[in-house]
């Protein structure tokens, strides 16, 4: 076992490497010199130019980039062009309200999606199934921008019952402990904030979830579908145990290893998800963080967001491959 | 004596034309489900707009009427069936337009992830070894970016064009057919039947065209349905980032940002667009399941909901 994750890490690195590549070779090739763009038009040449030598950007090609490399290996992305703060606090401090919006997402795609998905698994082409079965359609195909602008329209605007944008009411929360808002006020027992923070999270990460809820319900009902002709589930049955303990004890215990499969293959589709409902929502995530740089044309910054995503993406797969390793020993023998 | 006890060809005839019809009908079975028959619906209401949307549009979609902006939608009755947009445009018609321009895209993204991803899995899995390890890296590397993640640095840096848009687009989406392309095409070129062409004297190219392509393409018009759900929906989202097209042509997605805008006072500026993507996506989703249950039950889990 010990064996398999260090050689995962280790065949991980090449690919980081790649990576960082792939992503400054984009910067270099893209159209147009930020130094031209940062700067106002009544910038000189001689402006130009010395902008040009502090941002590094008259050296060759290869240097750039090693120096880009040595330095991100050191936790060093560079400096925001528009804001002239390091890209790596920056993105620091915006990363904790990502998270914080895409658990309580997954939270409702698992909650909803996986109990929808054995109730239609148990009754194939039942009332219940159907219903699920629009609910799993519904959840896969809706854009989740719409959603959230829907969202508002209906539930802040019509009914005026949650605010649309942002992600406390101002003043409200105390000092940052961790940096999640509910969390931390919870930690100084302020309710008043909490329920704040939860009023604040509920419709983006009802609009981010959706998408997985839908296909967390397709997957539940199609393994527990399966699972329900096995053998164990007819000794379980055969052992006299109610229909209720065989399928949650012994049935959906056994279908979960695909739903862990597509928690995690999904997680990357609620990471990108984030930075389109985060605009919708004006969320003070690290996704709008990456629509703004990308506005101002602030290129570490936009390096800088991309390659954290990416990074994290890819420590996301790594963790749920050594983990289903460590569920299934079959796995371990294949690569 | 009723007819049930009689064996079925005493009761009918076999002649020419009934066993036609039972062969036709015997190929339809699987198709008349009701999955496919209004997930078919959507995509045939999408391409019948997308391609006569000239013709079927009341007024031009990007004429701009300054003294009728953010009228409500005057159904029969008023001038805008769906109303106007903050510039004075028709609703209506750039909804017309924007099916044609997803449509358009959708197709050119999904045609050319789908013969690149094809033909690199082809090529990857026939002769495995170092070209196989070239080709699964490239797979590695861009596979490890977030879904539209990669997309949207390219629209970024690169500038709104619709060949940019497309080059976008097709940069992940041909990853899924190169995996199931490649898998198919490890265990074929094994195969006795590619043997015996390769005994023949077959080149390698011809191996690949004749024996091999021509097994991968039910997985690849499975893949292909999904991809184009999903590539109507990045486009809709970089065209809502900001990031789609040129903004004089008219897409759904961008037609969702200024409905963001304006949502507090004209609903219907959201509202319309936002339900075209949705059945869209639907339409698709459905037909490709429908497709999937008859062509390749395993195939289940791959493709859907990216992006």
């Amino acid at each position: 076992m010990l064996n398999y994750i260090t050689r995962r890490v280790i065949g991980t690195i090449p690919v980081i490497i790649l990576i960082s590549l792939l992503v400054f070779m984009l910067v270099q090739a893209a159209p147009g010199d930020p130094a031209d763009l940062l700067l106002s038009d009544e910038a000189t040449p001689e402006d130009i130019a010395s902008a040009r030598e502090r941002w590094g950007l008259n050296q060759p090609v290869y240097v750039q980039y090693w120096k880009f490399l040595v330095a991100a290996l050191q936790g060093d992305l560079g400096t925001s062009f528009r804001y002239a703060d390091p890209v790596l606090l920056m993105i620091g401090d915006r990363l904790p309200a990502t998270v914080e919006l895409a658990v309580v997402a997954i939270l409702i795609a698992v909650f909803i999606g996986v109990p929808l998905g054995v109730w239609a698994g148990a009754r194939p082409n039942s009332w219940v199934d159907n219903v699920g079965s629009f609910f799993g359609f519904f959840g896969i195909s809706m854009p989740s921008f719409w959603f959230g602008i829907m969202l508002i329209l209906i539930v802040s605007g019509f009914l005026n019952l949650l605010p649309s944008a942002g992600r406390n009411t101002y003043g409200i929360a105390d000092d940052p402990i961790t940096g999640f808002y509910i969390l931390d006020s919870l930690l100084h027992w302020n309710w008043k904030a909490v329920w704040d923070g939860i009023s604040y999270i509920i419709l983006p990460a009802i609009a981010l979830g959706t998408n997985m809820l839908g296909i967390l319900m397709r997957v539940t009902r199609s393994s527990v579908l399966e699972v329900m002709h096995d053998d164990f589930v007819r000794t379980a049955r055969a052992k006299g145990l109610s229909e209720h303990k065989v399928l949650w004890r012994h049935a959906v215990r056994n279908a979960l290893i695909p739903i862990i499969t597509v928690v995690g293959l999904e997680l990357g589709t609620l990471l990108s998800g984030s930075i389109i409902v985060e605009t919708v929502f004006s969320w003070p995530g690290s996704g709008s963080l990456l629509i703004e740089a990308l506005n101002s044309r602030d290129y570490p910054l936009i390096t800088g967001t991309v390659l954290t995503y990416t990074f994290i993406f890819v420590i996301i797969n790594l963790t749920i491959d050594i983990l289903y390793a460590a569920i299934d020993p079959r796995i371990r023998f294949d690569k | 004596m009723t007819n049930s006890v009689l064996p079925q060809s005493a009761r009918e005839p076999v002649t020419g034309g009934t066993e036609h019809m039972r062969d036709f009908r015997k190929a339809l079975g699987p198709w008349l489900k009701p999955k496919i028959i209004v997930g078919g619906t959507f995509v045939l209401l999408l391409c019948f707009m997308g391609v006569f949307s000239p013709l079927i549009s009341p007024y031009d979609p990007n004429a701009q009427n300054l003294l009728n902006t953010l009228q409500p939608p005057g159904w029969w009755a008023g001038e805008n069936f769906l109303g106007t947009d903050h510039v004075g445009r028709d609703i209506l018609s750039r909804i017309f337009f924007g099916a044609r321009i997803s449509l358009i895209i959708a197709i050119t993204v999904v045609l050319i992830s789908g013969v690149v991803g094809v033909a690199l899995g082809a090529i990857s899995g026939y002769f495995a070894g170092h070209i196989d390890f070239g080709i699964q890296k490239l797979v590695e590397v861009v596979w490890a970016f977030p879904p539209l993640l990669l997309a949207i640095a390219i629209v970024a840096f690169f500038g709104q064009s619709l060949i940019i848009l497309i080059v976008a687009l097709v940069v992940q989406r041909w990853i899924p057919y190169c995996r199931v392309a490649r898998g198919q095409a490890l265990s074929l070129r094994t195969r006795d039947f590619v043997d015996a062409a390769r005994s023949l004297g077959a080149s390698n190219g011809r191996i690949i065209g004749v024996h091999i392509l021509p097994n991968l393409l039910q997985a690849a018009l499975v893949i292909g349905t999904f991809a184009m759900a999903s590539a109507i929906i990045s486009e809709a989202s970089l065209s809502f980032l900001g990031l789609g097209v040129p903004p004089e042509i008219p897409t759904w997605g961008s037609m969702l940002a200024d409905g963001r805008t304006y949502i507090s006072t004209s609903w219907w500026l959201a509202l319309f667009p936002g339900l075209c993507i949705f059945f869209t996506v639907l339409g698709i989703n459905m037909l490709g399941d429908g497709m999937r249950d008859i062509f390749d039950p395993r195939l289940k889990r791959s493709g859907t909901g990216t992006g």
